[in-house]
């Protein structure tokens, strides 16, 4: 099938196999390798991106649904240069090691404090459940949270 | 000018530019012209023979260009896959190590494991073609529970009752001695539980092959890229050494599991070879959890033999440790050189006896995950002495500090063969009861009882012995390797410098914490200072990462090679000032002429060296490159007190831990930030296991917790805020002073949970994990 997408601002039309989920597009065919598959099965967050302005994890969307969608992946957020504000706040307060969850942790960061209610620490932790880390154990991440919130 | 970036500051990380816009580059983010996808045939079976395997079927599907059985690869004579520490048994025989065969021939033994390999054009055709492959299996009688392992079924020809060794460390009769004369014993019978390590990159291989050359390429996910290529050439016969480049790139995450020579880089790298072909392979989640190596998994009896006033005299152990069914790289010395010889803790205890029979199971194998036997060992001690100052109504501070080997008790030897180098013990301990606020335990805990909540604390005051060494030493006890670290300080002719370490970054920070040192030493931009890791075409040699190792051992070759650089400098320094080397300073990155006003800088000397018209170069070479090799003299040994507090609601049996705090005594610190990240870290997987984590199998051989549904992941919600602090003893033996930070927080913190819990509902034990209903169980007495 053939569908169309903009990703990172740049629209794309590709035919894609039926089955082709939207991560494979983003990795695959247009080699935005920042986004991350960790488990295949929407559980760990690695892969999530931005789509029509909200968080979803792009592992369990079929590319087809992404027809017509404006897609934001990490590669889209901020540069070295401009970074993002949360992109920042996760550098200031070491929320990450290993970095692979940090793309998609970023992402729904974002996404968290862009669409919901003012964030305390309780509602990070409850906010970010669905993105897994090892390396972290969470706490730095929640102190960038916190801290891009009032940069944002 | 080293301040803000030298050694002990927090410099933000140089590695986190590329992380935090997506351009990381990880095995599964490489792609080479033309590659092909494997997928790997795994066992249903926890154990069968394998009677025929047909891979026709898979072989005519469209795209496939290749399927391997075992069978295959043993015509080429690759070899098995294989454990790198011989570990005695009491009666001075060695253990037993069954073939393991990188794709099963004859039998399989573990649900997971691999048989056959299918190569296609697409992903999608190596899926479907894996699905086409057929095999005609015979069902064997399959060994499970550890309890009852030696002496059920026979898994392997080689290995009556399935016992791979029956070790021993201490003294035995004087431990019993000790024993008879106690006027208390305490003993708790004691299972650790298994775990799956869980780094969130999933393993990963791309391996090339140029038939021109004979080049070999494997791109992978490893902890120790030397290690990976050594194994490949001496054991397995992929190729020649010098013929195999092990490339480990970004690495997201190890932990342990990534340190391990597995089946799938080695099938795929082979694979590579025949087909003259790039091939990748990525581990699907549900492999992870088949198929990556566990961790712990340990049945034990322990006692404590103290005096009425609480003084340990004697320490009993004995240990039934899961292998899994085949001896993974490592696996032997996790039980045994990692736990036996940890159980002093920090302790006085006279006289210790340590028996570890090790066995094996239908199980995937079992082998080093953060912390490796030092979190086992630590449980042990940390749970028996609480207990013991409960049963005996003493204050768990107060009975440790009775206990505690003194600082002026260093150098320590210890009955379990370790000699601990330094430490002060009561000072970790007296930070971190100030900063939970023991004094105001009492008034907290009324609170919560006022609140309908149980309330308790609990102490773990554990030591680890890091930077495994020295070399000879380790040798002598059955390690297959040496235990040192390279390193190669290049200085180019513009005075920038490029790190070659041995030892492979996947989430510690080397590419900062390095360049500070090297800054700092040279006197040089910590911007000047780039770290090359994981890349056996770039660095000599190395033995990678793990055990925290490569901030003591790594960093210490590192400081080595700089200061060959400096010797080399000032001597071109001295002719380039026309004076003597003896009468030449360096400091802050200027040699100086002693009490005179001529000086130069580090880069100039370096330019000079390279454009050598002013030194005499029969006595000096051009160039600036020093390496150097680091064996370490001893273990570093970190030693720290943590104290938890947790809530409990009685209705449902959920916990949750309201205080945690860790005071570590690292030695000297290069980075606080990343030391406090390490920790944080290391605390998560230590409450994991204590309150979450839980890898089963149920009693036919299948492993019920393969998915995020079913092993619970600490996730941010199930975790508290952390105070860690430091002391600083500093480590008498590595030229930096460090001991090691990598796995304190898993080793110490299982252990304070645990006591917390216990304190809280006033009983002896509850098992790990502690879920809601198993306290809610440990509650109503079941």
């Amino acid at each position: 099938m053939e569908i169309s997408l903009t990703v990172n601002g740049t629209e794309h039309t590709t035919d894609v196999p039926d089955n082709s989920l939207l991560v494979e597009i983003i990795r695959e065919r247009l080699n935005l390798t920042g986004t991350h598959v960790g488990c295949d099965t929407s559980q760990c967050g690695a892969c999530t991106i931005h789509m029509d302005g909200r968080s979803v994890k792009s592992c369990t969307v079929l590319a087809g649904q992404a027809d017509g969608a404006d897609i934001t992946t990490i590669e889209g957020i901020g540069t070295v240069d401009a970074l993002h504000p949360m992109q920042e706040a996760f550098r200031e307060n070491h929320a990450l090691q290993c970095g692979f969850c940090t793309p998609g942790m970023i992402m729904s960061a974002i996404d968290l404090v862009e669409n919901g209610k003012p964030l305390d620490e309780r509602s990070v932790r409850e906010g970010l459940e669905g993105n897994l880390c090892r390396c972290t154990g969470y706490h730095n991440i929640v102190k960038a949270v916190l801290d891009a919130q009032d940069k944002m | 000018m080293t301040s803000e970036t030298g050694i002990g500051a927090a410099v933000k990380r140089k590695e986190d530019a590329r992380f935090i816009t997506g351009a990381g580059h990880y095995t599964d983010d490489i792609n080479q012209p033309g590659q092909l996808y494997a997928v790997f045939v795994r066992s249903m079976y926890p154990r069968a023979e394998i009677r025929s395997i047909d891979v026709s079927s898979a072989l005519a599907m469209e795209g496939v260009v290749a399927a391997y059985t075992g069978a295959d690869l043993a015509a080429d004579e690759i070899g098995d896959l294989p454990c790198g520490w011989m570990v005695k048994s009491k009666d001075g025989s060695d253990m037993i190590q069954p073939p393991h065969p990188p794709v099963a021939v004859s039998v399989v033994n573990y649900v997971g494991e691999p048989y056959a390999m299918v190569v296609a054009e697409t992903l999608q055709a190596a899926r479907d073609g894996a699905e086409a492959v057929t095999a005609d299996f015979n069902e064997l009688p399959v060994v499970v529970d550890l309890a009852s392992a030696h002496g059920a079924d026979q898994i392997h020809e080689a290995a009556p009752g399935n016992q791979c060794y029956d070790w021993e460390l201490g003294d035995r009769e004087a431990t019993d001695a000790a024993f008879a004369s106690a006027d208390h014993v305490t003993s708790l019978d004691i299972v650790n539980n298994r775990l799956i390590p869980n780094a969130m990159e999933p393993r990963a291989a791309v391996g090339m092959y140029e038939a021109a050359t004979g080049n070999y390429t494997l791109y992978t996910t490893s902890q120790n890229p030397h290690l990976e290529r050594l194994i490949l050439a001496a054991f397995v016969n992929v190729a020649a050494e010098s013929k195999l480049r092990v490339v480990s790139p970004d690495v997201g995450g190890g932990f342990g599991s990534k340190i391990f020579v597995y089946a799938e880089e080695t099938a795929v790298i082979w694979a590579a070879g025949k087909l003259a072909r790039a091939i990748k392979w990525r581990a699907d989640r549900s492999e992870s959890f088949l198929a990556d190596a566990h961790g712990r998994d340990h049945l034990t009896k322990a006692e404590l033999a103290l005096k009425a006033d609480g003084t340990f005299v004697g320490l009993r152990v004995k240990t039934v440790a899961n292998m899994g069914a085949y001896l993974s790289l490592f696996a032997s010395s996790v039980p045994t050189y990692l736990y036996g010889t940890l159980l002093a803790g920090q302790y006085r205890t006279p006289a210790i006896y340590v028996e570890v029979q090790s066995v094996f199971t239908n199980t995937a194998p079992v082998d080093a995950y953060r912390g490796a036997g030092r979190p086992e060992a630590t449980y042990v001690v940390e749970r028996l002495v609480e207990t013991a100052a409960r049963e005996l109504g003493k204050d768990p501070a107060d009975i440790r500090r009775l206990n505690f080997i003194q600082p002026e008790d260093f150098p320590y030897e210890t009955p379990v063969a370790l000699t601990y180098d330094t430490g002060d013990y009561d000072a970790s301990l007296k930070k971190a009861i100030e900063l939970i606020g023991y004094d105001g335990f009492a008034e907290r805990k009324a609170s919560s009882e006022a609140n309908g909540k149980k309330r308790g604390i609990g102490f773990s005051c554990y030591i680890e012995a890091c930077g495994l060494a020295p070399s000879q030493v380790a040798l002598s006890l059955g390690a297959g390797v040496g235990l040192f670290e390279s390193a190669e300080v290049r200085v180019d002719v513009t005075g920038s410098v490029s790190v070659m370490t041995g030892c492979h970054s996947h989430g510690q920070g080397h590419e900062t914490t390095f360049a500070q040192i090297v800054s700092d030493k040279l006197g040089i931009p910590f911007e000047n200072v780039d770290v090359v890791h994981g890349d056996t075409g770039r660095s000599d040699y190395g033995l990678g990462t793990y055990g925290s190792r490569s901030l003591v051992v790594g960093g210490s070759a590192i400081v080595k090679a700089t200061d060959k650089v400096i010797a080399k400098s000032r001597k071109i320094a001295a002719h380039m000032l026309e004076s003597t080397e003896e009468n030449v300073d360096f400091e802050e990155g200027t040699f100086s002429v002693t009490d005179s006003n001529q000086s130069i800088t580090f880069p100039e000397v370096a330019f000079s060296a390279y454009v050598p018209g002013n030194y005499p170069l029969d006595e000096l070479e051009p160039g600036l490159s020093e390496k150097a090799f680091y064996d370490p003299e001893n273990f570093t040994y970190p030693a720290g007190a943590h104290i938890c507090e947790v809530e409990v609601d009685p209705e449902t049996g959920k916990v949750e831990i309201v205080n945690f705090v860790a005071v570590d005594d690292f030695g000297e610190i290069i980075n606080p930030m990343i030391v406090a990240g390490q920790v944080h870290g290391g605390l998560a997987q230590g409450i994991g296991q204590a309150l979450l984590e839980h890898a089963i199998y149920d009693e036919s051989g299948q492993l019920v917790t393969g998915s995020y549904m079913d092993y619970t992941m600490p996730r941010a919600d199930d975790m508290p805020n952390f105070v860690v602090d430091t002391t600083v003893t500093p480590c008498t033996h590595n030229p930096l002073g460090a001991k090691g930070c990598g796995e304190a927080g898993a080793i110490g913190s299982t252990a304070a949970v645990m006591n917390a819990l216990t304190d809280a509902l006033g009983v002896v034990d509850v098992p790990m994990p502690a879920t809601p209903e198993t306290v809610w169980r440990a509650m109503e007495g079941e």
